[in-house]
């Protein structure tokens, strides 16, 4: 966020993504780095955000091996942008801000358990990665919800390239604030802020169990303290990270070497022009456009990728629903995406009867790995031969069904028309034992 | 060759090109002046032969080449804030013991990449808190001058160095006047650019808001080649200003016709000694019989100023500070049972007292509860403080004063009482809270001779109006920095 450093990757030597001004070395200084601010903008834009004229960093000082310089960088009273919106099933949940600060270090105790280590170490590498902190204001009403929209949220981000957002690599964290209420009252309860979650499936998990231990305490006279509590997938609960009685005082003032920012309103224009459609408004065009079912509209929309792929296959006059199955069922799984042409020419085949299911799948793995056609794929190998007449006699019922002028003037004595069946169904159907095809269909010809 | 160590700029660049000296030979004659005054000035914490060695031979090759660049050669001392590449820096704490950076600031690399040549690393108060260079973790350094007397501080250092001719020039870093006032207690120049002027990067911080670095010399025009070969934009330095070096404009155009503004809060500030008084009115009259028209002005907020610098600067340090916590650089502690007490260990032990007292000041001034009543309120009062002096160069080109209310004073007579030390600072914290550009310059000796300064105060971005009022009070009063005269 700060300095020139890589981000590295998770599984880099530890402290090998690092320089001065990240390290926290005296002497150095922050420069912001303006392709963090251009994507917390458009996420801003794309949550329906204020964004002012003003805005600023400021500094949080507390002391922590995992914090280089003492002190985050972050953004305190005048943040980058306030006031959004997600649409989530029809309603709106409400974001409160998004805004820009750098990370932390991260520590490894040995023993992984902090209260038992006789060793911390610190690994710098992460210090100092941009981070863009997304806070929703408390709309959401179950953990059903919460993921949901945790997975919404992290749709649009990768639709608008802010982010990978991917939580098992670290790139989206989720640290859900929770309280329960009677129900019909009006005030909210305590709430306890929940860490260490690292997928939507613990999200969910840990949602669930800290309403019931809220609920416990509460039903049994006790009180919520409000405070950080871990959650622990290995024990699938969540635990008390207080060990002080009083809350921490970060002394925030503003970050006297970083000057303030003032956004320039045009290029927050050229920005918000340069969005792409964003998931929910594609989702409803899927279906209203294309006619798919809103289930697998929902599918679809989720990932750009795969949304441009159908929308390109279609317009290359793949059949949509059939195009939308193999996106589905083969090509997310799989991960690995064929050009829109590609996937028209094998949707195509399919939808012939030319090739079965199986020999479908197998084809997408060698277009998209040696990058040539199906058809070409398909010719060449010479599918595994059909000679058993049950599965042949779809096929030949198929060509006899596609060229009734070749059937009749067979028929009507031209034998040869035989000519154009059969090569009708040597396009079709490649793998068709041309000798077995054709003897049933000189027996269907009669 | 004592004579080496007594030269200006421009008279070793063209001597060292009629190769009447080499660099080598120059640089050689400072080490023994070093060698021979410096166990009794203290001025140093650290040689660098290493260093000059190296560069004093390549100043050599690129003037045998025909390099006119005037800095090539000359010898030069830097405070020990101010990183250097593989060179140990500590901050003239104990806390950085052995930290050797692996950069060099952009500031010092700018004068090195021109041809200066790095003698060592002068002493200061530790992470340049204090007046007299007395809170240096390591020892005090003696002015020149006087032996039994302060140096000033917090640059004390450099200016005893450049005062005593162990280097031709020093650089300082001035954050409520620690390079004006020990400039001004030992009788050389000092001057503090405009905030934004001379990147930071490098710079180990004490104030974000308020710290620039700054040359010492011996003549006013000295302070100019090394200031404009360091001023400019720096990508690593958020805070540095992308205006254009103008700082050589009408260098010699003298005062006449000029306004010099004479603020009466400066001028009867509180506690200012009959000589030093003396000697401005001396120095007022020069510029007077200059040409200058001297007016009146106010700095009505003045007062206010010492108490809001006193808790924004330790505010800031609060924070700049609290990266010494023994876990990447600098000494550690041993035997700790957990992290709270490993810090506690680390920072008792490293830091001095005057730094652990604004640390705290620093960090209660920041508290919830007090954010308000302290640091947003002094911000405020900062304001104000820059407000006056755009209302004062409404009327005038530059304001001129004293540059402390003081001569040098004893070693050891303010440390019991850090008030009075804070003190030292009333006329020069004025200009690190506006961010002006400042200069002072020796405007006489009193009769224990011990020298006074002159400050001159410009608006920002106008350091080429300081300098050329500063230098035409040195033509003027014919007033020249001596090499103090240590046997």
């Amino acid at each position: 966020m700060f300095c020139g450093c890589a981000i590295g990757r998770l599984g880099d030597p530890p402290n090998s993504n690092v320089c001065e001004i990240c390290l926290g070395m005296p002497g150095t200084l922050p420069v912001i780095n303006k392709a963090a601010v251009e994507a917390c903008l458009k996420t801003a834009l794309a949550l329906n955000c204020d964004i002012p004229p003003h805005t600023k960093f400021d500094r949080k000082n507390y002391m922590y091996p995992d914090l280089p310089k003492g002190y985050q960088i972050s953004q305190y009273d005048l943040p980058m942008s306030r006031d959004g919106f997600l649409e989530l099933d029809g309603r709106r949940v409400r974001i409160r801000r998004v805004h820009l600060e750098e990370d932390t270090g991260k520590l490894i105790h040995a023993g992984d358990k902090l209260h038992k280590a006789r060793e911390s170490f610190v690994d710098l590498n992460r210090a100092g990665t941009p981070l863009m902190e997304v806070v929703s204001e408390p709309d959401l009403r179950s953990a059903d919800e919460a993921r949901d929209y945790a997975i919404a949220l992290r749709t649009l981000l990768r639709t608008i390239g802010a982010s990978e957002a991917e939580m098992e690599k670290g790139q989206l964290r989720a640290e859900p604030n929770i309280s329960i209420r009677r129900p019909g009252s009006e005030e909210l309860g305590v709430k306890t802020e929940l860490k260490n979650i690292n997928s939507f499936r613990a999200l969910h998990r840990a949602i669930l169990y800290e309403v019931v231990r809220q609920t416990e305490l509460l039903e049994s006279g006790g009180t919520v303290v409000q405070e950080t509590r871990g959650w622990s997938e290995a024990e699938g609960r969540t635990f008390s990270q207080r060990s002080k009685e009083f809350a921490e005082d970060y002394r925030y003032f503003p970050e006297p070497d970083l000057p303030p920012l003032e956004i320039d309103p045009v290029w927050i224009a050229e920005l918000r022009l340069a969005l792409p459609e964003l998931p929910g408004a594609r989702r409803v065009r899927l279906v209203s456009d294309h006619g798919l079912p809103a289930s697998d509209a929902v599918l679809i929309a989720a990932d750009r990728d795969l949304a441009d792929l159908f929308e390109g296959a279609v317009a290359a006059g793949a059949e949509a629903k059939q195009a939308a199955n193999w996106i589905i069922g083969e090509v997310a799984p799989a991960g690995k995406i064929p050009t829109a042409e590609h996937l028209a020419d094998l949707v195509k085949l399919l939808t012939l009867g030319s090739i079965t299911r199986d020999q479908g799948r197998e084809v997408l793995m060698e277009s998209v790995e040696t990058g040539r056609a199906p058809s070409d794929i398909v010719a060449e190998h010479g599918f595994a031969q059909v000679s058993d007449e049950t599965s042949l006699l779809a096929m030949v019922e198929a060509v006899m069904e596609a060229n009734p002028r070749a059937v009749e003037d067979y028929r009507a004595g031209k034998k040869q028309a035989l000519g154009a069946l059969m090569a009708d169904l040597k396009k079709r159907s490649p793998q068709a034992n041309p000798k077995v095809a054709s003897e049933l269909l000189l027996r269907l010809l009669g | 060759m004592s004579e080496l160590t007594e030269l200006t700029i421009k008279e070793t660049a063209r001597l060292l090109r009629l190769r009447s000296f080499s660099a080598a030979e120059l640089v050689t004659a400072h080490a023994e002046q070093i060698e021979r005054l410096d166990h009794r000035v203290k001025a140093y914490l650290r040689l660098t032969p290493e260093l000059w060695e190296k560069q004093a031979d390549e100043a050599d090759r690129r003037i045998a080449r025909g390099d006119l660049g005037p800095l090539v050669g000359i010898p030069m001392a830097v405070k020990d804030v101010l990183c250097v590449r593989g060179v140990e820096t500590t901050a003239g704490s104990q806390i950085l013991k052995g930290f050797r950076p692996p950069y060099t600031g952009t500031a010092v690399a700018r004068l090195v990449e021109a041809g200066a040549v790095i003698l060592g690393v002068t002493n200061c108060d530790e992470f340049a808190m204090g007046s007299s260079t007395e809170n240096s973790g390591y020892y005090p350094t003696h002015n020149p001058w006087d032996l039994d007397r302060v140096p000033g501080g917090s640059s004390g250092g450099s200016a005893a160095a450049v005062a005593a001719g162990e280097a031709m020039i020093a650089l300082g870093t001035d954050t409520g006047g620690s390079i004006r006032q020990p400039a001004a207690l030992c009788g050389v120049v000092g001057m503090k650019p405009t905030y934004g002027r001379v990147s930071r990067y490098g710079l180990i911080a004490f104030a974000s808001s308020l710290d620039q670095i700054g040359p010492f010399s011996r003549s006013v025009e000295d302070a100019a080649i090394v200031l404009e070969a360091m001023a400019g934009h720096d990508p690593l330095d958020a805070t540095s200003s992308t205006r254009a070096n103008d700082v050589l404009r009408n260098f010699d155009a003298g005062v006449k016709g000029m306004r010099l503004g004479l603020p009466r809060e400066y001028y009867e500030v509180d506690g200012i000694e009959p000589a030093v008084k003396a000697a401005i009115d001396a120095a007022i009259k020069a510029l007077r019989d200059a040409g200058a028209e001297i007016v009146d002005v106010a700095l009505p907020h003045t007062d206010y100023g010492l108490a809001a610098y006193y808790i924004i600067a330790p505010a800031e340090c609060s924070s700049n500070l609290a990266r010494f916590d023994g876990v990447r650089y600098g000494i550690s502690s041993e035997d700790a049972v957990n992290i709270t007490e490993a810090y506690e260990r680390t920072r008792r032990k490293g830091f001095g007292t005057e730094v652990r007292r604004r640390v705290m000041l620093g960090t209660y001034a920041l508290s919830s509860g007090y954010y308000d009543a302290y640091y947003l309120k002094a911000q405020k009062v900062r304001t104000l403080i820059k407000r006056d002096f755009d209302a004062a160069f409404e009327k005038c080109d530059a304001i001129i004063s004293a540059t402390s209310p003081t001569v040098a004073f004893p070693i050891g007579s303010k440390t019991q009482d850090p008030l009075s030390m804070y003190l030292c600072d009333v006329l020069t914290l004025g200009g690190n809270l506006a961010g002006l550009p400042g200069i002072s310059v020796p405007c006489g000796m009193t009769e224990q001779l011990l020298p006074v300064g002159l400050q001159v105060l410009a608006p920002q971005w106008r350091e080429d109006v300081a300098l050329r009022v500063a230098r035409a009070y040195e033509v003027a009063s014919g007033m020249k920095a001596e090499v103090a005269p240590l046997v």
